[in-house]
């Protein structure tokens, strides 16, 4: 019994504003099952004594000193961009951000 | 500009039905030298997409490494809000899709912030003290800035297009979330700003912050909720966003009150939302309906591992900590001995740490307080500046004040020689001695100015002698020109006693 209905598949995709067809949802409601499912069978061997990791091996504080390195040149950062202005990332207006 | 159509109802007769409940959630950018999770400049101002490394454009298999520093900022500012620190806590992603993250993820934290359970109380304008319980502060990073560009308004409705600078993107942020606050009543309006600029002071004081709002390094969420008197059930939230300025806190909060009261009174309910706030029109706007938290989808950030604060770090940090700002206003008060208005105009016009100065320099409390408040604010207020950007100095108010002990120069003589200063001729000495201000109290200069006068107006001089003492007042108009206007007026009335022999 798969944990991802079709109706999650379709908040999903709002979410990652990404549009997907009925075919397309269809399909991916039953991939994704099959990957929950197959991560869900993680907590039958799980067991309660053993706190839940984010992280393979057991380090903490893996911190760096407060000191400024090396940056980017502007056509580095922008080598990627689809669209740029003005040193800018040039992006469409989208509306119902933060 | 927003075209907002919401009906209001009066404040007062807003709170006359209902009992306002408030929440706060203020972010804090922390002033370390680099980003939360890369070594980029943490710099304000600079040349767009200038401050950016692989980290902070969340580029395939970039490692964040987080920033020693801006942890300790963060358990500094735990400790001041009285807050737990968590002995283990760790990271999370917050996921969404929009164009100021390039990673589609912020990384934050979630059910384990680095601090919780705290207290602040804060101090209303007429000294009462209101207490603000803290739920967390949690350690995060800002965000890119977008820039909209075309449509008419330089705001988000009607742009074209967005310009992304990653500048800002990863600098340490701490955001701190209040309890529910209830009880504030018609106060709440000032409590939001009170509280904000609680924090802003706190964070200021610690060195953790530049603290300026006008650059968005505190930004305060504001959310408001009305329920009836008497009910026991919260009514629904608006949170009112990125409000920043101390003004505009309490005017959204106020606004919000209004707004509500209308909905509610009419029946309709409050859609839980954001709003955005106008400074133009002093109201508030629709955002988007709040998305509930699972929208975010958090999950533990896998490329970082925990942080682990033990006891001792923590103590050492709590060493660290600077005498809190309420306790420092309440310390010097005491000392000084002013009285509460006197010391409230004090701390509103930004000079606590001058008159500090000044007093430990050797000047008594009340005439730090007389130059401080009186003449400096005067001439500050002429030149439309800041009293601190003035170019006064304590060690000024020491100088002319010991001019004056030393009667060298008299009071009149010493304001001239403040605007001199601020004018920037110098220091009081060096303006005394050039420009020959010193008070003129030697004997014989004095005596000669003062034979003439009584030559010149005998019938004074019998009035003197006839015991009319306050003649004497008609004697120092001539002196004074003789002397330009530098004779001690004492030493003058003296001379002339004695010189008549009463």
């Amino acid at each position: 019994m798969s944990a991802i209905s079709r109706e999650d598949l379709v908040h999903l995709a709002q979410l990652a504003h990404i549009e997907m067809s009925g075919a397309e949802l269809d399909k991916m409601t039953g991939e994704l099952g099959v990957i929950v499912d197959a991560i869900a069978s993680v907590s039958e061997v799980a067991s309660s004594d053993i706190p839940a990791t984010s992280h393979p091996i057991p380090l903490t504080n893996v911190l760096r000193e407060d000191v400024v390195g090396q940056t980017l040149s502007i056509d580095e950062v922008l080598l990627n961009a689809p669209d740029s202005d003005s040193d800018r990332f040039r992006v469409p207006a989208i509306l119902d951000g933060e | 500009m927003s075209n907002y159509t919401d009906e209001l109802v009066d404040f007062d007769v807003a709170l006359e039905k209902y009992d306002p409940v408030l929440g706060f959630e203020v972010h804090v950018e922390l002033n370390t030298k680099t980003k939360m999770f890369s070594d980029a400049p943490n710099a304000f101002g600079d040349a767009p997409n200038t401050n950016v490394t692989p980290v902070d454009l969340g580029l395939p298999g970039v490692l964040p490494v987080v920033n020693k520093t801006a942890v300790e900022y963060s358990i500094l500012i735990g400790l001041a809000l009285n807050c737990k620190i968590a002995e283990r806590c760790g990271f999370a992603r917050k996921n969404y899709f929009y164009p100021d993250t390039p990673k589609n993820f912020q990384t934050s934290q979630y059910d384990d912030p680095i601090a919780y359970d705290g207290w602040i109380d804060i101090e209303l304008e007429d000294g009462e003290i209101f207490r603000v319980e803290i739920e967390r502060a949690h350690m995060e990073e800002d965000a890119g800035k977008l820039t909209h560009m075309g449509g008419s308004t330089g705001r988000i409705q009607g742009a074209d297009y967005s310009l992304v600078d990653y500048n800002r993107s990863g600098v340490p942020l701490v955001e701190i979330v209040t309890k529910t606050i209830e009880g504030a009543g018609k106060r709440a309006p000032e409590l939001a700003k009170a509280y904000v600029a609680a924090i802003r002071e706190i964070v200021k004081n610690l060195g953790v912050s530049d603290a300026k709002m006008e650059r968005g390094n505190v930004r305060c969420d504001a959310n408001v909720s009305l329920m009836l008197k008497g009910a026991d059930k919260f009514g629904t939230r608006t949170e009112t966003k990125n409000v920043n300025s101390l003004r505009a806190v309490e005017h959204a909060v106020h606004f919000e009150i209004e707004r509500h009261a209308a909905v509610l009174d009419s029946g309709a309910k409050i859609v839980q939302e954001t709003r955005h706030w106008h400074e133009d029109t002093r109201s508030t706007t629709s955002g988007r309906p709040k998305s509930d938290a699972d929208d975010y989808r958090y999950f533990p950030e896998p490329d970082l591992v925990p942080i682990v604060t033990t006891a001792e770090w923590v103590e050492e940090l709590r060493s660290r900590l600077p005498e809190p700002p309420a306790d420092r206003r309440k310390r010097l008060k005491a000392d000084w001995g002013y009285a509460d208005k006197e010391f409230r105009d004090v701390v509103n016009a930004g000079v606590l740490d001058e008159i500090e100065a000044t007093i430990a320099a050797g000047t008594s409390a009340a005439v730090a307080r007389k130059w401080w408040m009186g003449e400096i604010a005067r001439l500050a207020k002429a030149a439309d500046k800041e009293i601190a950007d003035l170019g006064v100095t304590p060690a000024t108010i020491v100088e002319l004040n010991s001019l004056i002990t030393s009667k060298k120069i008299n009071d009149k003589i010493a304001r001239q020689v403040l605007e001199f200063v601020v004018d920037g001729e110098g220091t009081p000495n060096e303006i005394v001695e050039k420009r020959s201000l010193a008070v003129v109290n030697d004997d014989d200069a004095l005596g000669k100015a003062v034979d003439e006068a009584m030559a010149a107006m005998p019938d004074v001089v019998e009035k003197i002698k006839g015991g009319k003492m306050q003649a004497i007042g008609a004697l120092m108009g001539p002196v004074m020109k003789a002397t330009r206007g530098q004779a001690d007026a004492g030493r003058v009335r003296e001379i002339v006693i004695e010189k008549l022999g009463l």
